[in-house]
């Protein structure tokens, strides 16, 4: 039973003890706030409060409560005092005006299926809470959305925004190379659909793109926070333009069974019937990995004639496609491939 | 006491798995928005704070114990709430909602800032005011936004989109040519206009449609012909828009059943698709369940997808899939000669 209220306890002892720091005009030594909180009453020992009183402090400064350590009495400067300075913890007032919040309400919900949901949700919530509710029907009806289906689009966002090497694998587009890349972060951007990470890349010693989506397993840490400068005005979006698309368009010839591929002749430059079957299309295509994948939802209705790269990855995607894999067996590419 | 044993019972109707800090950082937030809300329902502020009336009234219990320090009932913060409507007081230290935290500016301030940046959008004005202010009162915690963007491009859909926007601002009904990619055919229709989205890169126009009497999204790219017809364009009352929470399909639940295996490398399926229910495998992949009541597009998916996805069941769809892969490999071993020619290019 105890266990069940033990996290009400600890909301209310964080509560309180927020409340008393806000609430006090001088710093507060320990004890003061173990006297104040009645929830610290509690604890047995004073290491037990000590350590408690540690990790409370701790917990509020990760949610971003300015609490500040400061000598209680100018005259005893190592006893510290805590206080919360309430100017510092407060949401500045801002009015926003109803349209305002509308636009804010779509920038927020942009999130809803982004890892950024939460935090999201919540900083709309602390703009309204001040009472002025928002007028949804001034907006004619354009709704992004951004979505971070990459697994490690929080570690990457975080070593961006603290400026932290890191180090991951990852697959490299075309080749399927999979290596370690060690990487000081500098931006992130969505950029068509996928999200990129652009940095320095310390081992091949120049600047780099990465696609989050082929990073593969677990982002590690390694470094300090803080321990490099990333370029002024680098403009992430700029940098993955002119590096994300592999190279100029290239033409593609595609044989496609009559009636089908109504996308592919769309954006063919050329279109011949063969035969009664099949007609032979030109189509000019940048991406191997996308264009790739294109295709092969067409199943035996689209065959790639040239060139040979583009016709050896439909292959290896079909191959795999027969293949498969069974339960939660991971099937390699390579190895299906052969 | 009695007040105790009460706020007990009600938190067990809480979330017994939620942390202290989210509970609290959710209680600094809830404080000043029912101080300047008094008399709310409830519901209203269960919706709001999306959780349950009953995690609402565990909160308020909660709140009911806490106060500056004394311990004296004047010391404590003041709730009501047995009508159904809720009344808060003496919670003067902390009626102000809490700055923003870092991901929090983040949100919003690259949210506004890809907003600003779609082409054509009508509230342009009011995004460039909602950030400069949003921007000055977040000060430090906003600091390294810029290295975070969104880019929103119309791509290839400029023209559909002004369309598209043209037929809703006149409240036009549209006549489309629209391609069905999961059954690689052209279709005629009729739709209604109700908004326009853009969803991971692709634009999409969500509508009424007359021919399948029924709300469906459009994507931008896949409309061969768009005419503005002078028909009024007002969507039925009944029309709602989706909730594109579960991604753009919307099953229905007499569909077929069908589980899949996703690779590490298919997981993002199942938040593209209409997912039944989803259990990660021990390789970062996963095995999910959809419904569907067409396999033509899964059928397609399997084969864009390669090794990293197969179907589980049922056995028919596994068959199909693996009919379609085989015989389209056959056509590269027959015409294995032809691999070096090239196209003429021009």
């Amino acid at each position: 039973m105890s266990t069940k209220f033990n996290g009400a306890e600890k909301t209310e002892r964080l509560l309180n003890l927020v409340i008393c720091l806000l609430y006090t005009r001088k710093p507060l030594s320990k004890a003061k706030i173990r006297d104040a909180v009645p929830q610290y009453g509690t604890s047995v020992s004073d290491e037990a409060f000590d350590r408690m009183f540690e990790r409370d402090k701790d917990e509020l400064r990760e949610l971003g409560i300015p609490l500040v350590t400061e000598p209680f009495d100018a005259f005893f400067e190592d006893e510290p005092g805590y206080r919360i300075d309430r100017r510092e913890y407060a949401l500045p007032e801002i009015s926003f005006a109803s349209d305002e919040l509308a636009v804010l309400g779509l920038a927020s919900r942009a999130w809803t299926q982004a890892t950024l949901a939460g935090p999201a949700a919540q900083a709309l919530r602390k703009l309204e809470a001040a009472g002025v509710e928002r007028d949804d029907s001034s907006l004619i009806g354009i709704v992004p959305m951004v979505r971070t289906v990459e697994p490690s689009f929080e570690a990457v966002k975080n070593a961006v925004l603290q400026h932290t090497p890191v180090g991951f694998t990852y697959r490299t587009a075309g080749t399927g190379e999979v290596a370690t890349r060690h990487v000081q972060p500098w931006a992130i951007a969505s950029w068509h659909g996928h999200w990129y990470l652009t940095g320095f890349d310390t081992d091949r010693d120049a600047p780099r793109v990465f696609r989050l989506g082929r990073i593969e397993g677990e982002v590690t840490v390694e470094g300090t926070p803080g321990s490099y400068e990333v370029p002024e005005n680098h403009q992430p979006t700029t940098m993955i333009s002119t590096v994300a698309v592999d190279r100029d368009p290239q033409p593609a010839a595609l044989r496609v069974r009559v009636g089908a591929g109504h996308s592919l002749r769309r954006q063919a430059r050329t279109v011949s019937h063969t035969d009664d079957t099949w007609s032979l299309i030109i189509v000019d295509y940048t991406d191997t990995e996308a264009f790739t994948a294109e295709i092969c939802s067409f199943g035996p209705d689209v065959v790639v004639q040239s060139p040979a790269e583009l016709r050896e990855s439909v292959i290896r995607q079909l191959t795999g496609a027969l293949g498969g894999r069974s339960g939660g067996d991971h099937v390699n590419g390579e190895e299906a491939n052969r | 006491m009695s007040a105790q044993r009460q706020a007990g019972q009600l938190r067990q109707g809480g979330q017994p798995s939620e942390s202290a800090t989210k509970r609290l950082s959710r209680l600094l937030t809830m404080v000043p928005w029912l101080l300047n809300r008094q008399g709310v329902e409830i519901e209203e502020a269960a919706r709001e704070f999306d959780v349950t009336p009953a995690q609402v009234e565990a909160d308020l219990a909660l709140l009911f114990l806490c106060g500056t320090p004394g311990g004296y009932p004047g010391d404590l913060i003041e709730a009501e709430w047995e009508s159904g409507r809720v009344y808060l007081g003496n919670a003067d230290t902390i009626n102000r909602p809490l700055r923003l935290g870092v991901d929090e500016a983040l949100a919003l301030i690259v949210g506004l800032r890809a907003l600003a940046a779609v082409p054509g959008i009508g509230e342009r004005d009011a995004v460039v005011r909602a950030l400069a202010k949003l921007e000055a009162a977040t000060g430090s915690a906003s600091a390294g936004t810029s290295r975070i963007q969104v880019l929103i491009d119309e791509g290839t859909s400029g023209e559909m989109v002004a369309l598209a926007k043209e037929s809703l601002a006149a409240r036009r009904r549209l006549h489309l040519r629209y391609l069905v990619p999961g059954r690689d055919e052209s279709t005629e229709r009729d739709v209604d206009p109700m908004r326009v989205i853009n969803f991971d890169a692709h634009w999409y126009l969500e509508g009424w449609c007359h021919r399948a009497e029924d709300v469906r999204l459009f994507r931008l790219d896949r409309i061969e012909a768009l005419t503005i017809l002078d028909e009024d364009g007002t969507p039925p009352s009944s029309a709602q828009p989706r909730d594109l929470d579960s991604g753009v399909f919307t099953p229905h639940p007499d569909d077929q059943l069908v589980r899949l295996a996703l690779g590490p490398g298919a997981v993002w399926v199942s938040d593209y698709y209409p997912v039944e229910s989803i259990e990660r495998t021990q390789d970062g992949g996963a095995v999910m369940d959809l419904r569907t009541a067409d396999t033509g597009w899964l059928r397609r998916l399997m084969w864009q997808l390669g090794d990293q996805a197969t179907v589980l069941e049922p056995a028919e769809l596994v068959a199909e899939v693996q009919r379609g892969a085989r015989s389209a490999l056959e056509a590269y071993a027959d015409a294995a000669g032809s691999a070096e020619s090239t196209p003429a290019s021009g």
